[in-house]
């Protein structure tokens, strides 16, 4: 059976239909806050997931992802299917939207001071987002920085976590309370589960938010935990790279950038547990006060 | 319903669009990458303003990668002028490259992926060599493919820039060897003018409109059918202009023996984008025409493969009409035998290659 849901992430709009019954749950469990009604209007996504007509229906059964009813990619075992929208979704997002910088960085926020943290694979940045979040900032996006060239304001999405392999049971062991989808094996990223955001993000979800800081998390196993400054230079190269149209923006992109850069304090981060990040990321933001 | 057609012809009509309009209008122009040029268009006719926010974004985005596109095949042109200066051949670019570079207004907002050339035959070795030792090669290492571009295509393989990745097609004419309609590149090389920019030079205007003509309804295989034909609809509303505009385009058809695309194109135009010709050349242009019979089958099958390739501009036909047209492209590429055999081929390959056979 089709079943429709509209999503509203930040500004945009996304139109999910679907046949497979758990995707939908899935959905109406992470997004509950932000799901609306809204027929016969204008969608930025139109997404589907579909079980393939083919044999693969039933042997081995595949779950596909359509954009406006083309497949950018190829299908995958059904039980992906949760993960594949969340991939999917990043995928229309940056490859669609270029009137924004948007970078590859998780983005917190507490009084009003948001805190971009850009992460390669395996820096631990959903991590240290999630931990974060289940601390009392607000998560505005744990995959997608969003920046306004304009004013440099940071759209909220307000998505979930994607955590991964040994994330998961960590967070689920600090934080007991927090909300998973169902844990998902033997994906391309390992084993998958998402994270629910906190009612605090849902709330405020429509809100923008300034950055005031730019930190780049790098987890290393039984490491103290290392606070530095990054100059600006640096900082700036390393968001560059992270960043999914920076090229495409052309010289625009680079002012966006370099404004940005001028207007935050840099850090690398390298941390071993998440308790003492998470008392370096407030320092983060106390300091900026005093600035 | 195709809104991209409604609002090319009449950019206006955007005034009266509900928030569904604009979810529909952005969702075809996305499948015929005409996006950039909408916004383009829009902002043409001062009527950015009445753009919601929301569609506003998309368009606004696709015209960002028009933008970078444009650049990118800008710096493409600079290097390869300075190529072409040390071997005193002239540079001639085609299509997008030559719109870009002659600032015509069919460059505008489009969207594309190759740049393409026009090098005299006795040429193309040395350019090729030249090219080679540049940065260039050709990726297409298979044997028959080789052999099929150089004994029978109006190019040679495409050539790739090792760093770049930029894709450069090479033509010593504007349609196959091998195909039913013959043109004598000279004239065309003869008459180019030396574009704008003066980096290079692009074909006079009314062997601009011919070309484009000839690409969309005897070479291409429509898969940006709708972008092409806007390309010729503002190709034709910026030169038409000038006087003795009219006669001498439908000379030059007859000159390069390309009457038939330009029937084509005229009439398709007209009818779907609303181009202003009038109706004394419309008439004239029959002379141009396949005959009655034929000119309803290929109204039959034209008018629905140049819409959007999007479900809502789709009626039970839209497939076999785009199928039959495919077929035709081939047809009209190379003699039944011979197309008999290179499909064949191509199909015992593409068997052996899913069979991992070698």
């Amino acid at each position: 059976m089709l079943q429709t849901q509209t999503i509203r992430t930040g500004p945009f709009y996304v139109r999910l239909t679907t046949d497979i019954a758990s995707l939908y749950d899935g959905i109406t469990q992470l997004y509950s806050s932000i799901l609306v009604n809204r027929e016969e209007d204008f969608f930025d996504f139109h997404v589907k997931l579909m079980r393939p007509k083919s044999l693969r229906r039933w042997i081995r059964p595949q779950v596909s992802f359509l954009f406006d009813g083309k497949a950018p990619f190829k299908p995958l075992p059904l039980d992906q299917a949760l993960p594949m929208f969340e991939w999917g979704l990043n995928w229309c997002i940056s490859n669609h939207i270029h009137t924004h910088l948007i970078s590859h960085a998780a983005v917190i926020e507490k009084d009003g001071k948001a805190v971009i943290m850009p992460g390669a694979p395996g820096s631990g940045k959903s991590t240290l987002c999630a931990g974060l979040m289940l601390s009392g900032y607000r998560l505005l996006t744990d995959e997608l920085a969003t920046i306004d060239p304009n004013d440099l304001l940071l759209t909220s999405l307000c998505r979930p976590v994607n955590l991964k392999n040994q994330s998961i049971e960590l967070i689920k062991k600090a934080f007991p309370e927090a909300i998973f989808s169902k844990t998902v094996k033997d994906t391309a990223k390992g084993t998958v589960s998402l994270l629910k955001p906190s009612d605090l993000s849902f709330q405020e979800c429509g809100d923008r938010a300034k950055a005031v800081a730019i930190v780049f998390p790098k987890y290393e196993k039984g490491e103290k935990c290392r606070l530095e400054k990054l100059d600006k230079g640096h900082a700036f190269m390393q968001l560059a790279e992270q960043s999914f149209n920076y090229s495409l923006l052309g010289e625009r992109g680079f002012d966006i950038l370099s404004r940005l850069i001028e207007s935050c304090d840099c850090y690398s981060l390298s941390y071993g547990t998440l308790d003492e990040s998470i008392a370096q990321i407030e320092r983060v933001i106390t300091d900026s006060a005093e600035r | 319903m195709n809104l991209v057609s409604k609002v090319l012809s009449d950019p206006e009509t955007v005034a009266m669009f509900s928030p569904a309009d604009w979810d529909l209008l952005v969702r075809q122009g996305r499948r015929s990458v005409l996006l950039g040029r909408i916004y383009w268009l829009l902002n043409e006719h001062d009527l950015l303003e009445t753009v919601p926010e929301y569609a506003n974004r998309h368009l606004l985005s696709s015209f960002r990668i028009y933008e970078k596109l444009r650049l990118s095949a800008r710096y493409e042109i600079f290097e390869l002028f300075k190529l072409f200066e040390s071997l005193d051949v002239p540079l001639v670019l085609l299509k997008g490259g030559a719109y870009i570079s002659a600032c015509s207004n069919a460059g505008e907002g489009r969207l594309f992926s190759d740049l393409d050339i026009l090098v005299p035959e006795e040429k193309i070795s040395e350019v090729e060599r030249h090219l080679t030792l540049n940065g260039w090669y050709s990726p297409c290492s298979d044997a028959y493919d080789q052999r099929y571009y150089r004994q029978w295509m109006h190019e040679i393989p495409p050539l790739q820039h090792v760093k770049r990745k930029v894709v450069l097609d090479i033509h010593h004419n504007i349609l196959p060897r091998t195909g039913k309609i013959s043109v004598d590149s000279n004239k065309l090389l003869n008459g180019a003018v030396l574009a704008e920019e003066r980096l290079g030079w692009a074909l006079s205007e009314k062997d601009r409109i011919l070309h484009s003509a000839a690409h969309l309804f005897h070479d291409g295989e429509l898969d940006h059918g709708l972008r092409d034909l806007s390309d010729l609809d503002l190709l034709v509303r910026e030169f038409s202009a000038e006087e003795d505009f009219w006669e001498s385009l439908l000379a030059r058809s007859v000159e390069l023996n390309l009457q038939r695309p330009l029937f084509y194109a005229l009439r398709y135009t007209n009818e779907i984008l609303n181009t202003p010709v009038p109706e004394e050349v419309l008439k004239v242009s029959k002379a141009g025409s396949p005959g009655k019979i034929m000119t309803f089958v290929m109204d039959a099958l034209f008018l629905r493969a140049l819409a959007p390739d999007h479900p809502s501009c789709d009626d039970r036909w839209t497939g076999l009409a785009r199928w039959m047209l495919f077929i035709r492209s081939h047809w009209l590429r190379m003699p039944p035998l011979q197309l008999a055999q290179h499909l064949a081929r191509k199909g015992y390959k593409r068997w052996t290659m899913r069979n991992n056979i070698t």
